[in-house]
């Protein structure tokens, strides 16, 4: 009864949240060519193009994939810590299957390929015991990856946690309850009645004799060891029980965990641990499932659709609205391995601006939120607007993406998301906000010196190059060899300053306004003045230096804005 | 000879082309190349914060240098960014043992000792022009091509030491080899503009303009470039932004140049990649 309600009340939670979690995948928009396509629209190009892969030559390569990809898991291979990533998902993935098919669906599954199957024979019983351990084994070697690997320890989440403590606990109550069983006298004594129908009491102790002796189960009361009983009870075996029952040290472990329990093996008998331990075993399992659409666990039903799409078809070939479609499917099939962070082209970034949102396993996780519409903080959102545009587009984290995601194809319709709501690239954002400020005091040759101009220096010489402005001596070299410059009629019109009028006020201490000149944003960097200088003044890297300078002031202003 | 390769962020998803000439030249000269995980040389964070380029340069040489390798790169723009970075590292200790402390967490430290080499260099000073003269089967006969230096493997020159940086030599010789004529140009060394690119188009199309036009000039059939940005420049914002014919001038890479010199094929030196045709090239 519980157990139906149980089971049927996750199986409907579990389908459910599947199906939600597809119609998200054609309710998502990501990118500005989403804004085109209508939710039935992308529904009938997914349909037409799962048959046009079905019923054309692309099924050879569907084939294939399905093979290399999603059963061997050959893209696993990919990137950083390939092998004991590999390793780790072959152990869970090869002996959660099999638990799943040859244990949990047993009686439906298993009996199909074997008309013979019984759990408490071998090999099932073997095997049980040790696919129980290649799970575990794989989830230590998950644990490891993830705890001696800085940047997978820093980025560990609830998401990662559970999926690690869920599978734990049902293979190891799993363990422990056959390990209880076995020594159980109740479980015993029913299957008895169940099955010998043995009256005589001296049979009944007989039999009791022989599977306290051979099977290690505990009785209240144990007589003396009689050898002529305990052939007797050998003889009742043989009848009754051998046929669906082997020697229990072929369970590897649980055998072993019975024997360690055994001394208290009446106090747990009087208790019913194995009821408990049932129950336990089951509802995590049923945890498990109903909380599977909405867990890492999804990605064995999400993963494999993006590995096929990727797979078969390179992103030319893939219809427009199916690729809109793909980009929300991939949010869901994110396993958030971290194998992209790993390799990502800026990750240094992150190791020294500490902001989380520049590596692509994080970055997807906020992107989803944010398409989603969670609930997300002003300063969250900074963070992933910053470490959105920091990406470099190398096209890394796709090329390595075990589950196929086109991780680039994602960031690139993010950015325009981003500008499309008035998000404005660092660069530009500094170069704007400190134009507004001083563009008319530029103009009107209104100079304006502020107090705070010391500290502003202060941090003018990170690259030890900032204080040879004062050996400029205005022969303006500099500017008459800047292309920059060339390029304009009247170029202080429109440059606010040229480059030897910057190292001059540089030197006068005009701080902050010369972040508002054009100069410094329209700098090619190309390194013609600072080559031609007489003075060896560091003028191009000085310029690099004021655009550092406007951006860290920039970022202490967003932050005041969302203090306030 | 062998090296670390890097190629940086762009080749490998918007240059294809560069990487395919590069590793078939390289095979056929025999520098082996190694690929090792790098990440990116810093050069487009340094607009935004000057500790953060500098750890990403530093990590990628401390790469390096647990393997015992020399980094060559077909990237300008990488190559400065590299010997801006090692130059700032060698000038500033504090700097230095900051980002060790950084680098240490994945037990990598930067000591100075991996040399970072532009392809350029190691065809011209490692290689050497007589070893290639003799692996020229079909010289690029008839072909006018104006060599682009690219700013950030030239200047500055303290830091650099590539060549001379208010006459350089190196890319002309190389292009000569390959029989190909280098024409002498007035814009030579300036900036393609594509730093501006995405920040201020239209200043980043005059400066690329000027050049084009001082290339058409001299009568050249070609730009030749040696830097990733420069070639995203002269090839895909040119085929997008100058849309009337006669006004584009095609954009090849050296190794493309040198690889159809030495035999080898179109396919494999990614010639088909290129946006703008090269009419005596394409049809030849």
């Amino acid at each position: 009864m519980f157990f139906n309600i149980a089971l049927y009340l996750s199986l409907t939670i579990c389908i459910a949240g599947v199906f939600y979690k597809i119609l998200t995948w054609f309710k998502l928009k990501i990118g500005q060519d989403a804004l085109q396509y209508s939710f039935g629209e992308r529904v009938s190009f997914a349909v037409k193009g799962i048959f046009a892969v079905l019923f054309s030559s692309h099924i050879f390569k569907l084939i294939k994939v399905l093979i290399s990809d999603i059963f061997f898991q050959a893209k696993i291979l990919k990137g950083k810590m390939n092998v004991t990533r590999i390793s780790m998902h072959f152990f869970i993935f090869f002996g959660f299957m099999f638990l799943f098919f040859m244990h949990a669906l047993g009686n439906q599954v298993a009996v199909l390929f074997f008309p013979e199957y019984i759990p408490t024979l071998n090999p099932f019983m073997f095997l049980r015991n040790l696919s129980g351990l290649f799970v575990i084994s794989g989830l230590i070697i998950a644990l490891y990856r993830r705890k001696t690997v800085s940047l997978l320890k820093a980025t560990i989440n609830f998401s990662d946690k559970y999926i690690v403590i869920i599978i734990a606990v049902i293979i190891i109550s799993g363990f422990l309850l056959e390990g209880v069983k076995i020594i159980s006298a109740p479980v015993y004594d029913q299957m008895v009645e169940d099955y010998a129908g043995l009256e005589e009491p001296d049979e009944i102790k007989a039999l009791k004799l022989y599977w306290s002796e051979k099977f290690g189960v505990v009785f209240p009361v144990t007589g003396k060891y009689d050898s002529s009983l305990f052939e007797q009870g050998r003889e009742l075996h043989k009848e009754n029980c051998m046929d669906c029952h082997v020697q229990p040290n072929y369970a590897f472990i649980s055998y072993p965990i019975a024997k360690i329990v055994s001394f208290a093996g009446n106090f747990l008998n009087n208790k019913r641990a194995d009821v408990w331990l049932w129950y336990i075993h089951i509802l995590a399992c049923f945890i498990a499932l109903a909380y599977l659409p909405f867990s890492k666990l999804f990605h064995i039903i999400s993963s494999p659709v993006t590995l096929i799409a990727n797979g078969i078809l390179d992103k030319s070939q893939i219809k427009p609205a199916n690729l809109i479609t793909l980009r929300a499917v991939s949010l869901d099939a994110c396993t958030h391995c971290g194998t992209c962070s790993l390799s990502c082209s800026v990750m240094p970034v992150m190791q020294n601006i500490l902001n989380k949102n520049i590596l692509p396993s994080e970055k997807l996780i906020s992107l989803k939120a944010v398409v989603s519409g969670k609930n997300f903080s002003n300063k969250d959102f900074n963070d992933f607007c910053e470490g959105s545009f920091i990406c470099t587009e190398c096209y890394k984290c796709t090329n390595y993406c075990p589950v196929g995601i086109n991780l680039q194809d994602l960031w690139i319709a993010a950015k325009k998301d981003l500008k499309e709501k008035g998000v404005k690239e660092p660069y530009i954002q500094a170069r704007d906000s400190f134009d507004s400020k001083w563009s008319k005091n530029l103009k009107d040759k209104n100079i304006v010196i502020l107090p705070d101009y010391k500290t502003i220096f202060k941090h003018l010489n990170i690259s030890n190059q900032a204080s040879t402005f004062s050996s400029c001596f205005k022969c303006s070299t500099c500017t008459s060899s800047c292309p920059v410059v060339a390029n304009y009629e009247n170029p202080i019109d429109v440059l606010g300053m040229v480059p030897h009028q910057i190292m001059h006020s540089l030197a006068l201490g005009l701080g902050e306004m010369i972040l508002g000149t054009q100069m410094i944003w329209n700098c090619t960097t190309c390194y013609l003045c600072q080559e031609n200088c007489p003075q060896d003044v560091k003028i191009t890297d000085i310029f690099y230096e004021l655009r550092n300078l406007a951006q860290k002031q920039i970022s202490k202003e967003n932050i005041n804005k969302l203090q306030n | 000879m062998k090296f670390a390769l890097f190629l940086g962020c762009k080749i490998p998803f918007y240059l294809k082309e560069y990487e395919l000439s590069t590793r078939a030249i390289a095979d056929a000269l025999d520098i082996q190349l190694i690929d090792v995980d790098f990440n990116c040389c810093g050069y487009s964070i340094r607009n935004y914060d000057f500790e953060s380029y500098i750890l990403s340069a530093a990590r990628n040489l401390a790469l390096s240098e647990q393997k015992d390798l020399n980094i060559i790169t077909p990237c300008m723009c990488c190559f400065g960014s590299f010997k801006n970075a090692i130059y700032f590292l060698e000038n500033n200790k504090t700097l230095k043992t900051k980002i060790n402390e950084i680098l240490q967490e994945e037990n990598l430290t930067w000591t100075g000792k991996c040399e970072v080499k532009h392809i350029l260099s190691v065809l011209y000073h490692d290689i050497g022009l007589d070893f290639i003269k003799k692996q020229i089967k079909e010289p690029n006969k008839n072909l006018k091509v104006a060599a682009s230096y690219g700013c950030h493997g030239l200047r500055p020159s303290n830091v650099l030491r590539f060549d001379n940086a208010l006459s350089p030599t190196i890319f002309e010789n190389l292009v000569n080899i390959t029989g190909a004529q280098s024409v002498s140009w007035s814009k030579r060394l300036d900036c393609c503009g594509n730093p501006l690119w995405g920040k201020n188009n239209s200043l980043s199309l005059d400066l690329m303009r000027k050049k084009l036009l001082s290339a058409k000039k001299s009568e050249a059939d070609c730009i030749c470039s040696a830097c990733t940005y420069c070639q995203i420049q002269f090839d895909t914002v040119q085929s997008e932004e100058i849309i009337e014919k006669q006004d584009q001038i095609p954009s090849i890479l050296f190794p493309q140049l040198l690889g159809l010199s030495m035999g080898i094929s179109k396919k494999e030196l990614g010639i088909n990649y290129n946006k703008i045709k090269i009419p005596k090239i394409d049809i030849a």
